[in-house]
């Protein structure tokens, strides 16, 4: 049995080998429980692992499943048509072995990491939660009967609905005013919003409690943030898919506009930057997650089946995403339709029921030939309704989530149970993907033996968390809104690509490929074919490197970057580039050490 | 006597139609969408129903004033469509050819505008009176803000979740530490006997004999 010991922990820790064999380990039954009890020693003092595999493939979905797959791919396919879905698939698998190999190998994640991951992470971390605070802030307020966002508040004499309500619509209303109370600009700041200050550290909390006592608990949690989504996601199937007028939003999404998708570059390069966002690569976090697993493990398997179930959750999310844009312009349009058939018979004086969906353009133009002047009075008044314009209004990110989705719930029946639903979903996927990024902050903290030595694993987590809260406070200001849009469309996109840029050169040219295919022979027991060697030495490194040059000359021919305010207006987003990357050339010397003291 | 009794009711009928007729002062338009409101259950809008209407108005009027002696007769209505819209007005019986203001009409209206949407099955959406502007109910507000409840207790749970895996780990940082002091006592003893070479169990028993499972030393343990 302790051969058996010796085995796994010579692949783990040369330390604790040399300890071990000090110990003799003869099998006189005097002895045995010391030795056992030595053995058990020296191997908790190694590395924690998953309980199996099936926990570091559930961990990688429930990071890698996150907020972009259902807030981000959807508004994408709407923007550039429905053939968004191949290209997906298409560019989707390779980039990710690079990142769970080196891993899985025993090098230790602090050193290919690198600061620059660190940082992009820290800064990942410090917004993404906000998302969490407001879908808890939504959940909250679920359990209400009317939703709060389904009708505008009353004015002060209580004859009419609230203005700023009356001109947007009640869910708009409450976004804007009621949850972020947004300011006007950037510069107006404003005071912190206590709601959202509580739900924050609540969000934090709930982290905390996930990453306690790191892999053990993570393990058990990302069972649960990686499954549950995909029950409420089947639920919505079922319940958007017998929706009234879903069948118009699933023809909008499956109908590829080939000029717009397929022959357009823009599209091809946004469908790359998504993949890199939402798989997480360059973060650290899947170099993290790979580093507690058994070095036997077959990392190669687990990265197709990661990035194939990335796809499809994409795809299956869309679907439901589409249904729901499609009930939710058949209702828009009606209620148009149906706001024009009203003021045309108040005006005029005709029946009730005269008036149909059917015969309005006919009775429009009767009217207008019979009664031209009260026509000609009413004519600004009377809209154009149209589906197609109401399916085009593409939506993204926390508009999509909070204002479209909000607003379809509170049209279904029983709306209460579905907007929980959503919203508990949403924050499973939001807390999966935050204990992938805090593992990426915190394992380089804990590998590194000048802290945890000196610090146990609680208080170094709770540092953590407890610094991003307090920094993540900025973000529930009033305009906290528009530092999160600058720090969502700027903090990470070029750094994280040369991040991973680098990290493939380093593992494909610096480490060498023979070497990496080595390894993965060790570790799986079969070399990676012709297929996979050509991808990641030359077309992977191809594609990053034409996606970098195509964001900066993007950046320089736009000159200042901008965001939207409540009224438009414009910023300058660039400086939140230049201190993740600055980091890099420290990367690339502590990858060069590690190679000699290898050969050597 | 006949002629002098046409030409009153002439007079009567001629003043009335100028009281009543759109945009007439005191006089307000109503209204009202039957089959919005009913769907399959509409009625028909009929003489009948506006011997209701006129009924209800002049209700109202009694009720706002307890002087009032509204008689149904002084209610009168004009330009029905078929929408179903019409003017009203309210004549004052005590004056003659007057109408009563606008501003007391809409005050009795407002007060009495529940029994009057009871009584035609509709709501303040279906019987519109145009000019007086309806009071909208405000939302039921309980006194603790729901969300704060839910937010409690969420709050409370998790932080019984953390208190709970901190205590758990001290508890078994301080087990393992105890532990591994008797452990590291026994391995002492271990080594102790080991360090001197030869184990003294095996010396006393079998002294002088070879020991098989500690002469073959070398070849137990792997080369480093």
């Amino acid at each position: 049995m302790c051969l058996l010991i010796r085995l796994v922990i010579k692949k783990l820790d040369r330390n604790w080998q040399a300890q071990l064999l000090r110990l003799s380990l003869p099998s006189e039954p005097g002895w045995r429980s010391a030795a056992t009890s030595a053995c058990k020693k020296a191997m908790e003092k190694s590395r924690p692992l998953w309980d199996n595999p099936l926990q570091f493939v559930f961990a990688c979905i429930s990071y890698a499943v996150g907020l972009g797959n259902v807030w981000r791919f959807p508004y994408l396919c709407q923007m550039y048509g429905g053939g968004k879905w191949v290209q997906k698939c298409v560019v989707h698998v390779h980039a990710l072995s690079p990142q769970l190999g080196p891993g899985q190998r025993g090098v230790s994640p602090s050193i290919p990491t690198g600061v620059a991951s660190v940082v992009v992470s820290f800064f990942l971390s410090m917004y993404y939660n906000v998302i969490n605070a407001w879908a808890f802030w939504y959940l909250f307020h679920s359990f209400q009967d009317p939703l709060p966002w389904a009708t505008c508040p009353l004015n002060s004499n209580r004859t009419g609905y609230e203005e700023e309500c009356e001109k947007t619509s009640s869910t708009q209303y409450f976004w804007y005013r009621q949850t972020l109370n947004i300011s006007p600009s950037l510069e107006a700041s404003g005071s912190v919003q206590w709601e959202q200050a509580l739900c924050l550290t609540l969000a934090w909390l709930v982290v905390y409690l996930c990453i306690l006592r790191g892999t053990a608990s993570t393990g058990k949690v990302v069972y649960v943030t990686a499954s549950l989504p995909y029950c409420v996601l089947i639920i919505y199937l079922i319940r958007g898919l017998t929706l009234h007028g879903a069948v118009n939003g699933l023809v909008y999404m499956f109908t590829p506009k080939v000029q717009k998708t397929l022959l357009n570059p823009k599209a091809w390069i946004s469908a790359a930057t998504q993949i890199f966002f939402s798989l997480g690569l360059g973060f650290g976090s899947l170099i993290a997650f790979a580093s507690y697993n058994e070095p036997s493990n077959n990392c190669q398997r687990h990265a197709i089946i990661v990035s194939l179930i990335n796809s499809t959750t994409s795809i299956f999310a869309s679907i439901v995403t589409f249904s729901i844009y499609g009930f939710k312009a058949t209702f828009n349009y009606e209620s148009c339709i149906n706001k024009v058939i009203l003021l045309l018979l108040n005006a005029f004086d005709l029946e009730e029921g005269s008036l149909t969906a059917d015969n309005l353009n006919e009775m429009k133009d009767y009217l207008m030939a019979t009664y031209p002047q009260e026509f000609a009075q009413l004519a600004p008044q009377i809209k154009n309704c149209s589906l197609e314009a109401e399916l085009d209004t593409a939506v993204q990110g926390t508009g999509l989530a909070f204002i479209v989705y909000s607003e379809a719930i509170k049209n279904m029946e029983v709306p209460q149970l579905y907007s929980v639903l959503y919203f508990f979903m949403l924050l499973m996927l939001g807390i999966g993907s935050m204990l992938g990024n805090t593992a990426a902050i915190l394992t380089p903290l804990t590998d590194s033996r000048a802290i945890a030595s000196r610090f146990p694993k609680e208080v170094i987590s709770g540092v953590v968390c407890f610094v991003n809260c307090i920094i993540g406070l900025i973000f529930t200001m009033e305009a906290g809104n528009y530092w999160f849009d600058i720090f969502n469309d700027y903090a990470a996109t070029l750094s994280l690509l040369l991040i991973v840029l680098v990290e493939t050169i380093a593992v494909c040219y610096i480490y060498g490929i023979r070497r990496f295919e080595k390894d993965l022979y060790t570790m799986i027991g079969r070399k990676p074919n012709w297929y996979w060697k050509i991808m990641w030495a030359f077309v992977s490194p191809l594609l990053i490197i034409s996606l970098f040059i195509f964001y900066i000359t993007d950046y320089i021919l736009t000159g200042t970057l901008q965001y939207q305010a409540w009224d438009a207006t414009q910023v300058r987003g660039l400086g939140l580039h230049f201190f993740s990357v600055l980091d890099l050339p420290y990367f690339l010397k502590r990858l060069k050490r590690e190679r000699v003291a290898t050969v050597a | 006597m006949l002629r002098a009794l046409l030409l009153i009711l002439s007079v009567v009928a001629i003043a009335h139609a100028e009281l009543c007729k759109p945009d007439a002062q005191n006089a307000f338009k109503v209204r009202i969408s039957i089959k919005t409101a009913l769907g399959d259950n509409a009625y028909a809008w009929d003489a009948n129903e506006e011997y209701l209407f006129k009924a209800m108005v002049a209700f109202a009027m009694r009720r706002y004033s307890s002087k009032s002696t509204t008689q149904i007769s002084n209610v009168l209505l004009c330009n029905v469509t078929d929408r179903v819209s019409f003017w009203f007005v309210v004549t004052d019986s005590s004056k003659n050819v007057t109408t009563v203001p606008g501003s007391e009409v809409e005050a009795a209206i407002r007060m009495n505008r529940n029994r009057i949407n009871n009584a035609f099955l509709l709501s303040d959406k279906t019987l519109q009176f145009l000019k007086i502007t309806s009071t909208l109910s405000p939302p039921v507000e309980p006194s603790t803000p729901v969300w704060l409840i839910v937010f409690g207790v969420v709050l409370c749970l998790i932080l019984a979740g953390i208190v709970f895996l901190i205590v758990s780990g001290i508890q078994k940082h301080k087990k393992k530490n105890k532990e591994s002091t008797e452990r590291e006592n026994l391995e002492e003893k271990v080594e102790v006997t080991l360090e001197n070479g030869i184990p003294c169990e095996a010396l006393d028993l079998k002294a002088g004999h070879i020991n098989g499972v500690f002469a073959a030393d070398d070849d137990r343990f792997t080369s480093l």
